[in-house]
């Protein structure tokens, strides 16, 4: 007994009655998930000496980072993982236009308590939304998962994240990521495992949870953790491709650091460029001029994401002089918003509709920034030059802001839109 | 190979995979030599004009954290870049850097010590960086993990554990 969540579920992998941070164990995981990287993959695979993958069932590949190709490289690269997928006789490939990867296995019921999934992608962190353990792995490292099975994993500490309370009206599990990774700073998480407890966890939705364990990212968590419950066992009824048996941590478990907030103190936040933990209240930067409002990825553009943005904008229009991207997570969102009519609501209010992928996210097409530029984004990074060009800012922050700075023209939140329109 | 002696390139904290390897380049630059081309192109576009083999990164916390791209790691590594030594790193970054066979060390009293552009030495068999202040020493790799290391980078490391699984 008392051992995390990390703890045992690396154990279970294993086969080993209990594990101890800071050791070292190799584990089969359940899912590897690769995406647009996957052809460069391939190449280090065959290097390696690889011919068939040790486990095509293992394997979820969703092509989502530059999606319907922008350029012939970018059309080239899928083509040659389209060759790969036949080859191999992939069945869990996802092609362009199906949504970002995180939030596709998610939907496709591959992301599922008690299971381990690695993924060539930062923000694998995300699957921790169902009870999985999500982390993210290089690229020769997938290689290697493919070659032979496996792959070492160091046991990662614990922090206990336990919210008390309840949000605040007009208060996101966005904002409340954000005040976190702005009180405890980006590498607060570094190498460790990332577990949120308490009763304003239990309150959200499960597609509001799934911002938190993927934001978890930006304090550098290996993996992160919310405890599966009803909501949890509820969205995978009709979804999971498998049982599963979900793993929680012992009540008495031994964490390297417990850190508590009451969630009725936290106000609309944003983080300003150029790092995620340069988190200040909304109120501090309201008026600042936008000339983008990208709402997309898999950080926070599910469909209650889209209901808080078309909720703000109906009957308005976006500001002269700002534009605005909108991407859905997924084609399933993208049908859903689209019979609840928030897809109409954007295109009235004159914002850009675009298929389902990452996006402008990290620079690759649809809504790149010109040099001077500032974008307002439901994403999860803000780095410099991640939109394309260094000489650019990106100011992060929650769906329905994003869908007010784009109607004001500048950072403001729904509750001061009729104040600060021009 | 176990003695690195270079010139140091000191930067600040949480510098991120993004400006040390563009992502506007992550599907369009795939030959590990031309990766070399951009590195740290969005921090210090004096770098790749100057490096030299051998030279090293000394950094503070959290270097390379964000984004998983390996390119970062790879696109130092084919600079000739003899190591990096950090407070802390980003952990796919370490984990790539480790697969790429590149030394990653850890070493906050070193990296307190180091002057920008001096020229310094690290043993990695006796697990010691030597600067103008003094000389210190980091912790040596995991042991489960350091056959990874020796073999010369993950590659090598899965080519032989594959032609020892077809052998059986």
């Amino acid at each position: 007994m008392n051992h995390t969540f990390a703890e045992k579920i690396l154990a279970d992998k294993a086969g080993l009655s209990e594990t101890v941070p800071g050791q070292i164990v190799e584990i089969t995981p359940d899912v590897a998930l690769s995406h647009d990287n996957t052809a460069a993959i391939q190449g280090i695979f065959k290097r390696m000496g690889g011919v068939k993958v040790f486990n095509p069932q293992m394997h979820a590949i969703i092509l989502d980072h530059a999606t319907p190709a922008p350029t012939t490289k970018h059309a080239e690269n899928h083509r040659v993982i389209r060759e790969f997928v036949r080859d191999q006789k992939i069945e869990r490939f996802y092609d362009v236009g199906r949504g970002v990867c995180h939030q596709v296995v998610v939907e496709e019921g591959l992301s599922l308590p008690g299971e381990v999934v690695l993924g060539s992608d930062s923000h694998t962190t995300h699957a921790g939304v169902m009870g999985a353990f999500g982390a993210g792995i290089g690229r020769s490292e997938m290689a290697s998962i493919w070659a032979v099975g496996k792959l070492w994993l160091r046991v990662p500490e614990s922090v206990k994240i336990i919210i008390h309370g309840t949000l605040p009206p007009g208060v996101t599990s966005k904002d409340l990521v954000l005040y976190v990774i702005g009180d405890l700073g980006a590498d607060a998480g570094l190498y460790m495992s990332v577990e949120w407890h308490g009763e304003a966890i239990e309150a959200l939705t499960v597609s509001q949870r799934a911002v938190l364990t993927n934001v978890a990212a930006e304090m550098g968590a290996k993996n992160s953790y919310i405890p599966p419950d009803q909501k949890t066992v509820a969205y995978l009824e009709h979804r999971a491709q498998r049982s599963y048996t979900p793993i929680y941590p012992d009540p008495d478990a031994h964490y390297a650091r417990i850190v508590e907030y009451d969630a009725s103190t936290i106000e609309p936040m944003v983080a300003c460029p150029h790092t995620v933990d340069n988190v200040k209240p909304l109120s501090d930067l309201r008026g600042l001029p936008v000339d983008q409002a990208f709402l997309g990825t898999c950080t926070n553009a599910r469909l209650d994401d889209l209901a808080a943005a078309a909720e703000v904008m109906k009957g308005r229009h976006v500001a002269a002089g700002t534009r605005m991207v909108v991407i859905p997570a997924s084609s399933e969102i993208y049908r859903d918003a689209l019979q609840a009519g928030y897809i109409e609501t954007f295109i009235n209010a004159g914002a850009m509709v675009e298929s389902p992928g990452c996006g402008p996210c990290m620079g690759n097409h649809m809504g790149i920034l010109a040099v001077g530029e500032v974008a307002i984004s439901s994403a999860n990074r803000n780095f410099q030059g991640r939109m394309g060009t260094r000489e650019s800012e990106i100011y992060l922050a929650s769906p329905s802001v994003v869908a007010a700075s784009a109607v004001a023209g500048s950072i403001t939140h729904p509750r001061y839109l009729k104040e600060d329109r021009q | 190979m176990s003695i690195i002696k270079g010139r140091v390139w000191k930067y600040g904290d949480d510098v991120n995979t993004d400006v040390i390897f563009p992502g506007k380049y992550t599907y369009t630059v795939s030959d590990p030599k031309e990766m070399a081309k951009y590195a740290l192109e969005d921090l210090d576009p004096r770098f790749t004009k100057e490096v030299k083999p051998n030279d090293i990164i000394v950094a503070g916390k959290n270097w390379g954290c964000g984004s998983s791209r390996e390119q970062a790691a790879t696109c130092l590594k084919e600079s000739a870049l003899g190591a990096i030594i950090a407070q802390s790193f980003g952990r796919i970054f370490y984990r790539n850097c480790l697969n790429a066979a590149l030394p990653a060390l850890t070493c906050s009293e070193a990296v307190a010590a180091i002057e920008n552009g001096e020229t310094i030495t690290i043993d990695l068999t006796s697990g010691t960086i030597t600067c103008q202040a003094g000389t210190y020493e980091f912790p040596p790799l995991p042991e489960a993990v350091m056959g990874i290391f020796e073999a010369g980078g993950l590659v090598p490391y899965t080519q032989k554990r594959l032609e020892a699984i077809s052998k059986r």
